[in-house]
């Protein structure tokens, strides 16, 4: 696709009715990430959306890319996939806190450990919306959404502190309806050459209505005087000071700092590692590089591996 | 009701034919070298023309317990090992006394003279139900309970002896110039050599044969060599009751293991992407695809698969679907547990319609069961796992040249069909080794995807078009016009949620359909294979590696028809029924406890099996057991369940 061809949100909107409720902070980071993709000028064949299960899942049905809707828990592995089988396209893995957080941990913590290429956009809002409003991983011990029967007896985990333990190389929170601002964060994740991660906290008004609009409103702050930079060649006082200041921000829980918290360039991007495995990669791109001649006929010389095995 | 058949029994009085190969077992601890052994002497045996079939048992664990590997050595190809060696190699105490009294006469038993008395209580890693058998021949004859005693019941029935002085002879190697530094493991050398004099492999070749085993290590060749020419010597006036089949002048064939094959055949198929989670038996692929990531190509380039160890089974078969739905051929690699883990991934593959390649190595189950033992118990199992109804293919190869070929077609058959395929093998054909004819994947035409015709627009692609085969044309992301949804949800043809009735019903019907074209375009000698007398009245149907063991006896007991299956699902009924209906007898034969290919013949085709042969004690069937059952059934005693049973396996 020529690069000059430019394109509005309105390019990535789906035909599919949105069935999310009235409100839902899920139509914010909608807004955003078709922003965002306009703003890249992506051509939405290029663009692979892969969701995960639950109300946040089903973003890929409302955005007019390649849209795959996947299992609970594994939207990360799907997307991983995709991106190493065809590298040249520009993968975003969209699922929820419980997604990510509990049925899908080892993901989310293995995913650190590949500085692969890829966007996740992590919808955090606390609850199990599409069955009904229980406790989700994020949701602080004492709370009780309007779904619980009780007070919710398990403690949060952050998953900022996660990922950050974990080696993601981006990360950045948002918040679902300051869409200008979480748009740029989401091309600034798209941009970043390894794994970002973006929290993104959204309301869920009909299971959570206490942690409404204006409750975030009284909250949210840009983050303007944090510096997420690691530049290459960083040393380990430099990181750990970074970490220092990004736990800081956190521990202050009057505020709701969004922006980029961590943007680790020295870590070297996947793909170099990937290379030293397979030298071919990514040049020759799995997804579409010939396997056959004209004839169907393999293209792949086996002679001098059988002539290992000869007698 | 049970009945026991042990080889080598001769049920009816008729024993096996003894000439037509020479078995060889080795035995030691693992981790100290057995298996690399019986490679050397595999390899130095098929050099000479010869040709091989083995099987490898080991616990599951790295150094100390018991592991042996039987090598059989013919003129002709083989497809079963035979669980009575002629020779015995001992690499320790604990070898003798597993395996002496399954020695067959004429034989040799070779072993350390150290090893020679050992009481049997002071081998602590001795199963004491075998303990126990043995004492108790032990008490019966009157003999110590030790291995001397074993060793005079062996000689009794008439096995030649040869207690080795390794350690004397390595002193020696030591003494001699430049071999100052010689290791234990110089023992396994110099017993292997003594067998390999007795039985007239040409020094020669097993020179050949340790020197490619250790072409990365010159000082340990040099070793090994001077132990081949000590042993050569010591053993040149030994005479010996056995001795190797004669070889002959053959083309190229290659010398490998299953997994290997497997390996191979996804490098020629063009495999993308290879994610595993280690198991045994089936990381063995795994680890020889990235160790051979990197491959030639015709148009001079080089290319080959990325191959990703990844954090859990869920994670490797849903990122290979990931990388799947690009348009790559990706699989992944699994075994027992494993595939409990996959099947929901296996559901999306289905409901998706990815072409996902997913090889199964069958071990012992259920649970952990024995990871480093075969099995055929999971057929039912990948035909029916999974939550809800959906369209997937197996397939399962009967030997190390099928397992090539299959791996081929398996992705083949998933581009073509779009679903998921499971390639079935079973440990006895991984990690063991077989000569078979040279691989040719250049008469194998690769087939692909039913391509998206549209031009290229702005529009998005109906991923799951209605056809009349079931098979929609398939778009690609990164293409212009392709841009497509997919969803585990229910969809419709645009690959958006629906939970219509009618479109519910259109598509079950559609991804249904699909499994029919396959059943009716894939030819018959995909879908099985037939050996034997046509006509025979008796006829023998199976699967996996157990084929081998049928193909075999069909020496020995050739009024016999062999069906294997090789397509297990779509299942071949409209094949099996046309065979099925003149037969008199039919008998079953599996590595399971229940039957499973038996119930599902019964169930698609109405033929319920007269006889089922079976066995499930980890081990493999061969056809030195497979014999006696059949001649029982024959001579109309068979019984409508046989067991085979061996307790020194
Ligand atoms: S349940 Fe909550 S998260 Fe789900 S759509 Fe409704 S408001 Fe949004």
């Amino acid at each position: 696709m020529p690069q000059h061809v430019r394109f509005t949100p309105r390019d990535y909107a789906s035909p599919e009715y949105n069935d999310w409720c009235r409100g839902c902070g899920d139509y914010g980071i909608l807004r955003a990430l078709q922003k965002a993709l306009a703003d890249l000028s992506l051509p939405p064949e290029q663009v692979a959306v892969f969701g995960g299960i639950g109300c946040s899942g089903k973003t890929p049905y409302y955005l007019r890319a390649n849209g795959i809707h996947t299992l609970h828990g594994r939207v990360l592995p799907f997307a991983a996939g995709a991106k190493l089988a065809h590298p040249a396209l520009t993968v975003i893995a969209a699922g929820g806190d419980g997604d990510g957080l509990s049925i899908g941990a080892g993901h989310f913590v293995n995913a650190g450990r590949r500085n692969l290429d890829l966007t996740y956009l992590f919808f955090n809002n606390a609850v199990y919306g599409l069955t009904k409003g229980q406790a989700s991983p994020t949701l602080p011990q004492g709370e009780q959404t309007r779904g619980m029967a009780a007070p919710n007896p398990q403690r949060a985990l952050d998953p900022i502190r996660l990922a950050l333990a974990a080696g993601y190389t981006w990360i950045g929170r948002g918040y679902a309806y300051d869409v200008d601002h979480l748009a740029h964060l989401i091309i600034r994740a798209i941009r970043h050459p390894g794994l970002a991660f973006l929290d993104i906290r959204q309301p869920c008004p009909h299971y959570d209505p206490a942690h409404d609009k204006a409750w975030y409103a009284a909250r949210v702050k840009r983050l303007d005087d944090h510096d997420p930079c690691l530049p290459p060649g960083s040393d380990v006082s430099r990181r750990n000071a970074l970490h220092t200041a990004i736990h800081r921000i956190l521990d202050d829980e009057t505020t709701l700092a969004v922006g980029v918290l961590l943007e680790d360039r020295s870590i070297a991007p996947f793909a170099e590692a990937l290379q030293r495995l397979q030298p071919a990669w990514p040049a020759r791109i799995p997804a579409t590089a010939p396997i056959a001649d004209a004839h169907g006929r393999p293209l792949a010389r086996i002679d001098e591996l059988l002539d290992r095995f000869t007698v | 009701m049970l009945s026991s058949v042990s080889p080598g029994s001769g049920m009816d009085g008729t024993m096996v034919n003894k000439d037509r190969c020479l078995a060889w077992r080795i035995g030691g601890p693992q981790g100290s070298g057995v298996l690399r052994m019986a490679q050397i002497f595999a390899r130095a045996c098929a050099r000479g023309g010869r040709e091989i079939y083995s099987r490898r048992e080991y616990h599951s664990n790295i150094t100390g317990r018991h592991s042996y590997f039987d090598v059989c050595v013919g003129s002709r190809p083989l497809f079963s090992h035979r669980e009575s060696p002629r020779l015995l190699v001992c690499l320790d105490a604990e070898t003798l006394a597993r395996h002496a009294e399954s020695v067959e006469a004429p034989g040799a038993i070779l072993y350390a003279d150290s090893d020679g008395d050992v009481a049997l209580d002071a081998l602590r890693l001795l199963d004491t139900r075998l303990r126990d058998e043995l004492n108790r021949r032990l008490d019966t004859d009157d003999l110590p309970r030790a291995t001397s005693g074993l060793l005079e019941r062996a000689a009794r029935r008439g096995i030649r002896l040869h207690p080795l002085p390794l350690r004397a002879w390595r002193a020696r190697l030591k003494s001699e110039a430049g071999n100052r530094k010689a290791a234990q493991r110089v023992l396994n050398t110099l017993a292997v050599a003594a067998s390999g004099r007795l039985l007239g492999l040409p020094e020669a070749d097993l020179q050949a044969a340790v020197a490619g085993a250790f072409a990365h290590k010159p000082d340990v060749i040099d070793l090994n060599r001077a132990a081949v020419g000590l042993a050569y010597r010591e053993f040149a006036a030994t005479a010996s009751p056995v001795t190797l089949p004669p070889g002959c002048d053959r083309p190229e064939r290659l010398l490998l293991g299953g997994h290997e094959a497997v390996a191979l055949g996804k490098l020629a198929a063009g495999l993308g992407l290879q994610t595993y989670y280690p198991i045994s038996p089936a990381s063995d692929e795994s680890a020889f695809l990235e160790a051979h990531a990197s491959v030639p190509l015709a148009d001079g380039n080089r290319g080959g698969p990325l191959v990703l160890q990844v954090e859990d089974e869920l994670a490797a078969v849903n990122m290979a679907a990931g990388g799947a739905l690009t348009g790559a051929r990706c699989a992944t690699a699994t075994s027992g547990p494993g595939l409990s883990l996959m099947t929901e991934g296996l559901g999306w593959a289905g409901m998706n319609e990815v072409p996902l390649v997913i090889t199964h190595y069958q071990r012992g189950g259920p649970s952990t069961g024995m990871p480093t033992r075969t099995d055929q118990g999971d057929l039912q199992f990948v035909i029916h796992g999974g939550h809800g109804e959906f369209p997937r293919m197996v397939i399962a190869s009967g030997d190390v040249s099928d397992a090539f070929d299959d791996a081929l077609r398996a992705f083949d058959y998933a581009e073509r069909y779009q679903l998921p395929v499971i390639h079935l093998l079973d440990r006895a054909l991984t990690g063991c080794l077989q000569t078979v004819p040279r691989f040719d994947p250049s008469r194998h035409t690769i087939r692909r995807s039913k391509p998206w015709p549209g031009t290229a627009d702005a529009g998005s692609a109906e991923r799951f078009r209605l056809t009349g085969d079931g098979i929609s044309p398939r778009p690609l992301p990164g293409r212009p016009g392709q841009q497509f949804w997919t969803t585990g949800v229910e969809h419709g043809i645009e690959g958006r949620v629906s939970e219509d009735p009618v479109v519910r019903e259109q598509m079950m019907e559609k991804r249904a359909r699909k499994l029919e074209t396959a059943a009716r375009e894939i030819p018959e000698r995909e879908k099985l294979a037939v050996f034997g007398d046509p006509d025979a009245p008796l006829t023998a149907v199976t699967w996996g590696s157990t084929t081998g063991a049928l193909r075999e006896v069909l020496h020995d007991f050739p009024a016999l028809r062999v069906l294997q299956l090789r397509l297990l699902w779509p299942f071949p009924d409209a094949e099996l029924i046309e065979r099925l209906a003149d037969t008199d007898t039919l008998v079953v034969v599996e590595n399971n406890y229940s039957g499973q290919l038996a119930d599902l013949i019964a169930a698609h085709t109405g033929h319920r099996a007269d006889h089922r042969i079976l066995k499930y004690s980890g081990r493999p069937i061969s056809a030195e057991a497979l014999l006696p059952a059949l001649q029982a059934i024959a001579n109309g005693k068979g019984e409508a369940r046989m067991v085979l049973r061996n307790p020194f396996e």
